[in-house]
């Protein structure tokens, strides 16, 4: 435990360095007023998810969705971030061992439909998590695979014995995807999440009109006293940019928490001067290209290398950080973070050289000896503006200059993610989406396709599955970097996937809206309970 | 004495024969500048790889919002692309896109309305209640619904959908116009001649009555393609057209360009004015090709 929570100690005080420089004026703005009650909080939603259950996601949109009607057993605690603390568990306790997770809940919590919550609902949930009934989907299997049994002593306490050591267990559980759903439900339908909303969150379902928006009003019964502040909340779809900058700048939505561009920014800052807050940081999250092996010529690691020799990085972090969300070139964890690998090491790995020519010169010559010197594809994009066109289009370039002649598809968010779980794509732009730095979670993404079903390049590499076997087990430090190191260097000279660039956040908000938390994740914050209107 | 010989005739008989080139361009100036604009915008369409200076796909972040120079007549977006290789490309894009739906919905619109003029009776009536419903929807409005119903599907580069989704609006428009010429074709005593003869519906109205309403088919089929052009590019600003990176005028004027418009309002004013020389193109065109051909017109 001393070896970890120094470890965790340490994370968080890099991460604090980390963050050096970076504008979040939220938490000084919180301290400094009184909350009020009432009000309705219109917000931007910028692509709608095709369902409410986001153990079957991966992508924001589910979560800011449904995230406002349900609560988790642990979550962040997005002012310390990246520490945790208790949601729905009152307390718990872990083995010295870290084999054997224990939680007390908090009593009388109810359920929408007045179903008390009891810790038979959190079984059922992480049941359905770590081992998913057919038919149903959850991101989030490899993550669980190493719980062992779930048991539930008495209504308010749930055992957790594991089959081996998985140092970041504890932030597994806060992760913000693990909504809580009703026993009762997953035993009448196990796909009820998808289309049927039940939760014990802050607000309760009013109604989701496709295409215009979702509306969530005031839980009376919600287990945190005095909360929500608000009456209740309407999240608007705005799939085109500026619609929803226009209707920021009108006053008709009082922000967006997923992230707009810095021209965006710029516009906003510039129109509504000191009415508008604006708070920026680096970003879990990044673009990976992505290519489907079990489609030919991708399954050659020749041509997928090729591929990924040819596109400048460096350049495209210079440029594309001018006009869109994109910016740092990292691996497979955030750049700038603890367990991040160091520029000097990261120029080493295919890909990721600063001889763009030399590197062009390579990929030609490896797409020569494949036979693909006229290759052609399809590149699947979805049709969010920021930043998937940017990179489409950047890729689409890159591509041309060995000599790639590229199709580019961009389709809305269900038909694009459709498209990749179903292995339909020849080469996609897919992302990796994560809310903390734990390489626990970024690595699980890379995971052979048996063990993760968000692996979109639908590859199975058991030397893969073993290292990451072996850092969730390794609790030193150093040790972890150095299995990091190799997971890096296999799954990009395999190249069956490679982040393009990681993102950076900027979030607009009006300044009558206070109590919402910046984070570097726009997955984090999502339950709006603390949100409240100062007009 | 002599008598002189009268000139031979033939010269002025020869002096007098009619060139319809000409004539429309002594009749209508203002069409005949119309036709040089669509002549120079096919031009740069079909030869869009020897007239543009740059590839239009070419990034150059060097030069993002760059403002019309000797070196970049027109500018660069937010990408360093050429502005003006890329709406040379994008000519490209407005007229295959414009011409093909147009010839489809004024083809299609134009049989439909023989055929219904030819038929009348119950088989008219069903015709024109079908083209009433169609009528009822805008053109944009039908060609958003149909892009929407259906997903992409690229021929060649080219979204046969979106063709068809703009070729569906303009088909009512141009079956009721030419069914209203071809009612007054079917009285014709050669049409009453060639079904005693015995001819079957297919000959009499591909070989009887079809040439006779090829003036409004025509003139129909040119007005229209300045509209599905501007489908084109309504659809494309709406993201519902061509993608990124092809060059299309109407995407111009999305995406990033509603973000920089303030710092490179070059990055708006060429793509929309190109949008609009076209359109003002085509109509005029059109307009001139109706008076030329109508009699009524005639002076």
């Amino acid at each position: 435990m001393t070896t970890r929570r120094t470890a965790l100690k340490g994370m968080a005080g890099a991460f604090a360095l980390g963050m050096g420089g970076i504008h979040w004026d939220t938490a000084t703005a919180n301290a400094q007023a009184k909350p009020k009650r009432g009000g309705t909080l219109n917000f931007a939603i910028s692509a709608e998810a095709p369902h409410y259950d986001p153990h079957a996601s991966d992508t924001y949109a589910t979560l800011h969705l449904a995230g406002p009607f349900y609560s988790t057993l642990l979550r962040f605690n997005l002012a310390k971030f990246p520490s945790v603390e208790g949601d729905l568990a009152q307390s718990w306790t872990v083995a010295p061992d870290l084999m054997t997770y224990t939680f007390k809940l908090l009593p009388n919590v109810k359920f929408a439909d007045g179903t008390v919550l009891s810790s038979a609902d959190i079984k059922a949930t992480y049941d359905r998590l770590r081992n998913p009934p057919q038919g149903v989907v959850s991101t989030r299997k490899a993550t669980f695979a190493d719980i062992d049994t779930i048991e539930t002593p008495d209504p308010l306490t749930v055992i957790f014995k594991m089959k081996a050591v998985n140092a970041s267990m504890l932030e597994h559980f806060a992760s913000p995807w693990n909504l809580i759903y009703a026993a009762k439900d997953l035993g009448a339908d196990q796909a009820a999440p998808r289309t049927k909303v039940n939760g014990t969150g802050p607000f309760l379902f009013v109604e989701h009109i496709k295409g215009s928006h979702i509306a969530g009003k005031r839980n009376d019964n919600y287990f945190r006293q005095g909360l929500p502040h608000l009456d209740g909340f309407k999240g608007v779809f705005t799939l085109q940019a500026a619609a929803m900058l226009n209707a920021v700048q009108g006053g008709q939505l009082l922000g967006e928490f997923r992230g707009i561009s810095p021209a965006e920014r710029d516009r906003l800052v510039q129109t509504m001067g000191d009415k508008i807050r604006i708070e920026e940081s680096s970003w879990t999250l990044n673009l990976l290209v992505c290519f489907n092996v079990e489609k030919k010529p991708f399954d050659d690691v020749r041509v997928r290398k090729a591929l990924l020799l040819a596109i400048d990085r460096w350049g495209g972090s210079a440029g594309l950080s001018r006009i869109s969300t994109l910016r740092s070139v990292g691996g497979v964890i955030r750049p700038g973070s603890p367990m991040a690998t160091p520029e000097s090491e990261l120029v080493k790995l295919p890909g990721f050289a600063k001889d763009i020519k030399k590197s062009r010169e390579e990929a030609r010559k490896l797409l020569k000896d494949a036979g693909q010197e006229n290759l052609k594809f399809v590149l699947w994009n979805r049709n969010l503006a920021m930043p998937y066109t940017p990179a489409g289009i950047f890729l689409v370039d890159q591509w041309r200059q060995i000599g790639v002649t590229v199709e580019h598809k961009q389709s809305d968010t269900g038909a694009y993610l459709a498209t990749m779980n179903a292995g339909n794509h020849d080469v996609a732009i897919d992302f990796s989406n994560l809310f903390m730095d734990d390489p626990s979670l970024g690595l699980a993404k890379y995971l052979s396709l048996s063990r993760a079903p968000e692996n979109r390049s639908r590859s199975n590499d058991p030397e893969l599955d073993k290292l990451y076997d072996n850092h969730i087990r390794e609790r030193d430090p150093e040790k972890r970097k150095a299995i990091i190191r190799a997971f890096e260097k296999r799954l990009f000279e395999q190249a069956y996937q490679q982040p393009l660039l990681w993102w950076h956040r900027i979030v607009a908000t009006h300044k009558t809206l206070m109590g919402w938390q910046m984070s570097p994740s726009h997955n984090l914050g999502s339950q709006l309970e603390g949100v409240w209107l100062d007009t | 004495m002599t008598i002189a010989a009268p000139a031979p005739a033939a010269v002025t008989a020869s002096a007098r024969q009619p060139n319809v080139l000409l004539d429309f361009v002594r009749q209508q100036p203002l069409g005949t500048v119309s036709f040089v604009i669509i002549f120079l915008m096919m031009f740069a369409g079909l030869f869009s790889a020897l007239v543009a200076p740059y590839d239009p796909l070419d990034i150059d972040f060097a030069s993002i919002l760059g403002a019309p120079s000797w070196e970049h007549w027109c500018g660069t977006d937010a990408y360093g692309r050429d502005i003006c290789s890329r709406l040379i490309y994008g000519s490209r894009t407005a007229l295959v896109i414009g011409f093909t739906s147009s010839f489809l919905g004024s083809t299609l619109g134009a049989i439909l309305g023989v055929a219904s003029a030819y038929f009348g009776g119950k088989i008219d009536d069903w015709i024109q209640r079908f083209v009433d419903i169609l009528l009822a929807f805008p053109l944009i409005v039908l060609a958003l619904v149909v892009v929407a119903a259906f997903r992409k599907f690229t021929v060649g580069g080219v979204d046969v959908n979106l063709i068809v989704a703009i070729a569906i609006p303009i088909l009512p428009r141009v079956a009721r116009v030419v069914r209203a010429a071809a009612l007054s074709v079917r009285v014709m005593p050669y049409v009453d001649a060639a079904r005693a003869a015995g001819y079957s519906h297919s000959r009499i109205i591909f070989r009887h009555m079809a040439p006779n309403v090829v003036a409004p088919y025509l003139i129909m089929l040119t007005a229209f393609i300045a509209q599905a052009i501007l489908a084109e590019a309504s659809l494309s600003f709406l993201g519902l057209g061509v993608t990124e990176p092809t060059a299309a005028w109407g995407l111009m004027l999305s995406g990033n360009a509603a973000d920089f418009y303030r710092e490179a309002p070059w990055m708006i004013l060429f793509p929309g004015a190109m949008i609009s020389l076209a359109v003002f193109a085509f109509n005029l065109f059109g307009d001139s090709l109706r008076d030329f051909l109508d009699p009524r017109f005639k002076v």
